[in-house]
């Protein structure tokens, strides 16, 4: 081979056709560059979307319409033997109390069907909230105080003008409703105050006392047993699979086998829970413990192979290090790969946490659909969680409740941005270089 | 370096002999290997391996890339058990006992056979911390006095403590390439071992890095064997009192350093020494 054919000439041809090529490749570049933005800014788009629908609808849940009322907490109709006695007092008819109040207030409305639209306006927990006012004071009998009640659900509506006004002008009672809702604001007799109730209370078929703490405790407890079992269980599998076990057929089975149980649809898992741990051993049903169960059987693989993939990452010269100075295998893993290894692993139980919240399938199938109105206080009794809360305020057909199930997902959707912001500060803190 | 106007005559043995040349033994072997073969799966990549390191002895291994000097060095503290699919067979006594046994547990003999490896490899904790974990683990020190003394003299004798001193609390991996394997070297020494093994340790260090090395191994070698893998004939010829040199596998010559050389008996060795290949 001669010298020439190996170091030929330069010619000025090359440069040529590199110039007049280069046009076309910037071209190219930028379009790529383009797709790649185009990409995020649709994908940014469906997310504000996303956030301004639900924000929009959701966050006047957060607060409820009251209305004044000039209340007398007549002697004669509460305590008309005036001996305080508990039981007289804990059975008078205090509706009576602020349906008379109403009537002072508005004595043209005497046709009984009008009547009964404006007493609907006050919600029908009002007369235990006075039993509750005069419980804790007897005081109160015989005076006369100006009280906030809250209104019913679909006076609540109005004050927040969601209704259609087509439909509004279909009804004469609404009608009528907004009539009296505009006197009471004239007399600044309206106001709205935080929906305490929507954090502190359970399920109800009234919106107004309708609230999420029952479903937050329910979806704490069941998150709860997942965390507690699925985080060992899942980390011993990863860490044996991964330093410990053999490499052969066994294992590679066991391997294929857990990436096949990660894509398994969330509602299989849901019929084994219900076979195998309220059938066969009898747990009780809608409970926390069985929700976490069969939450804990799906999250098991994604916190298996999420431990595993941040062991893999773990330098080898760690290991030989670790080995070559006499350490033991367990004192290799304990000392030295398991540190560097745990912000991953940590990071693959939060987000697999994160998912355990928001699935609602597999819960289905083990009751924990049922309506159920009291806060659960132990794993052991009936619950029900966020995001089944949200798919059973879907479906009610009480317009208060499209607000609420906004509200829930807002609830929920803190809860996760909370735990994936969390995994997220876990591996920027902890990373590691070397 | 040898000449080239050196005569062929000398060469006794043709590219085709494939028995090791020279004494294998050592007068005072510390460790005896005895047809050491080792498999990777299928591959053969040690075969019939003899040879014997002795006391307070330097010994060079060289050869091309693959030849199998890493895979020895590493059958010797039984690190390459952590290989997946390798096999070891033949024997290697230690101070003449076996340690392939049935009964040989590997703690023990690695913390008597310590082994610095060709990336540094500092744990990511501070720099005493990473010369206690060794004495910590074996027990060799009970008390918080005690720990630190093990670390300063092994810090010492690894020429690093003047350099690292007011920083001991600072992580082992913010030092430079070089202070990072002193630094391995010293966790090795702190444990005590008998036997060092080093597999290329300069490969990743600049010149002056390597020197410092170099006359470390040289203050060492009073108190150790070892057995050091290296791709730089100059440094195995600055360094190693014995020098074995590996080709595809097996052993081919094995010298004292100044014989192999400047007057190699095989022509393989020949050929790699003036620079043929390699």
């Amino acid at each position: 081979m001669s010298k020439s054919m190996l170091n030929p000439p330069k010619s000025s041809k090359t440069l040529e056709m590199v110039q007049a090529s280069l046009p076309r490749r910037k071209r190219a570049e930028r379009r790529f560059r383009l797709y790649g933005l185009l990409s995020i800014i649709a994908g940014l788009l469906f997310l504000v979307i996303l956030f301004t629908s639900i924000v929009s609808n959701g966050y006047s849940a957060f607060y409820y319409t009251n209305i004044a009322l000039d209340i007398e907490f007549d002697s004669s109709q509460l305590d008309p033997d005036g001996k305080r006695e508990a039981s007289v007092l804990a059975g008078a008819d205090y509706d009576a109390l602020w349906k008379a109040a109403l009537s002072n207030l508005f004595p043209d409305v005497t046709e009984r069907l009008q009547k009964r639209a404006l007493n609907s306006m006050i919600s029908s927990s009002a007369g235990d909230m006075l039993r509750g006012m005069v419980k804790e004071n007897h005081k109160l009998i015989g005076e006369t105080q100006r009280v906030w009640l809250p209104v019913d659900d679909v006076v609540d509506m109005l004050a927040k003008h969601k209704f259609d006004s087509d439909e509004a002008d279909a009804s004469a009672r609404v009608k009528n409703q907004i009539e009296w809702l505009d006197r009471f604001e004239q007399e600044g007799r309206v106001k709205k105050v935080l929906n305490k109730a929507f954090f502190t209370k359970g399920d109800s078929r009234e919106p107004e006392t309708a609230g999420i703490w029952g479903a937050v405790s329910g979806s704490g407890l069941t998150l709860l047993v997942t965390l507690g079992l699925s985080l060992p269980i899942g980390m011993a599998a990863a860490i044996y699979l991964e330093e410990f076990a053999p490499r052969n057929r066994w294992t590679d089975l066991i391997e294929v086998n857990i990436n096949n149980l990660a894509a398994v649809p969330s509602i299989v898992f849901g019929l084994l829970g219900l076979a195998v741990f309220i059938n066969l051993f009898g747990l009780p049903r809608s409970s926390p413990l069985v929700g976490g169960l069969v939450l804990t059987l799906m999250t098991l693989p994604v916190i298996i192979i999420a431990g595993r993939s941040a062991l893999k990452s773990v330098p080898p010269s760690v290991r030989e290090a670790a080995l070559g100075i006499g350490a033991s295998p367990m004192q290799t893993v304990l000392d030295h790969v398991l540190p560097l290894a745990m912000p991953g692993m940590m990071t693959g139980a939060i987000i697999g946490m994160a998912r355990a919240l928001g699935e609602s399938a597999p819960l289905l199938m083990i009751g924990m659909v049922a309506f159920i109105v009291d806060v659960p206080s132990s794993i052991t009794e009936a619950a029900t969680v966020l995001p089944v809360q949200i798919y059973l305020w879907a479906d009610s057909p009480e317009r208060a409740f499209t607000e609420r199930t906004s509200a829930a997902i807002l609830v929920l959707l803190l809860f996760l941005i909370v735990m994936n912001g969390m995994a997220v500060y876990l591996r920027k803190r902890y990373e590691r270089r070397w | 370096m040898k000449s080239k106007e050196k005569s062929p005559v000398e060469i006794t043995f043709s590219r085709e002999h494939l028995e090791t040349v020279g004494e294998v033994s050592s007068k005072t072997a510390r460790i005896e290997c005895h047809k050491v073969n080792v498999f990777y799966g299928e591959k053969h990549a040690i075969q019939d391996v003899s040879l014997g390191v002795g006391r307070n002895e330097v010994i060079a291994l060289i050869g091309p890339s693959g030849c199998g000097k890493s895979t020895f060095i590493r059958c010797l503290n039984r690190m390459n058990d952590t290989v997946p699919g390798c096999r070891v067979t033949g024997e290697i006594l230690m101070d003449g006992k076996p340690i392939y046994g049935e009964d040989v547990d590997v703690v023990p003999l690695r913390a008597q056979v310590g082994m610095v490896f060709q990336k540094p490899n500092p744990f990511p904790k501070s720099i005493f911390e990473n010369v206690a974990y060794g004495p910590r683990i074996h027990g060799l020190v009970h008390t918080k006095a005690g720990l630190e003394e093990v670390v300063e003299t092994s810090l010492r004798r690894a020429g690093l403590w003047e350099e690292v001193k007011d920083r001991l609390n600072h992580p082992g991996t913010g030092l430079s390439g070089g202070q990072q394997q002193r630094l391995c070297i010293a966790r090795t020494i702190a444990v005590d071992p008998e036997v060092i093994l080093m597999d290329e340790p300069c490969s990743a260090l600049d010149p002056i890095a390597t020197a410092k090395i170099e006359q470390l191994i040289d203050e060492l070698r009073a108190h150790y064997t070892i057995a050091i893998v290296t791709h730089s004939m100059q440094q195995a010829a600055r360094v190693s009192q014995r020098t074995a040199y590996f080709h595809l596998g097996r052993l081919i010559e094995v010298g004292e350093t100044a014989q192999v050389f400047t007057n190699p008996r095989h022509q393989l060795t020949e050929d790699y020494i003036t620079g043929r290949f390699g």
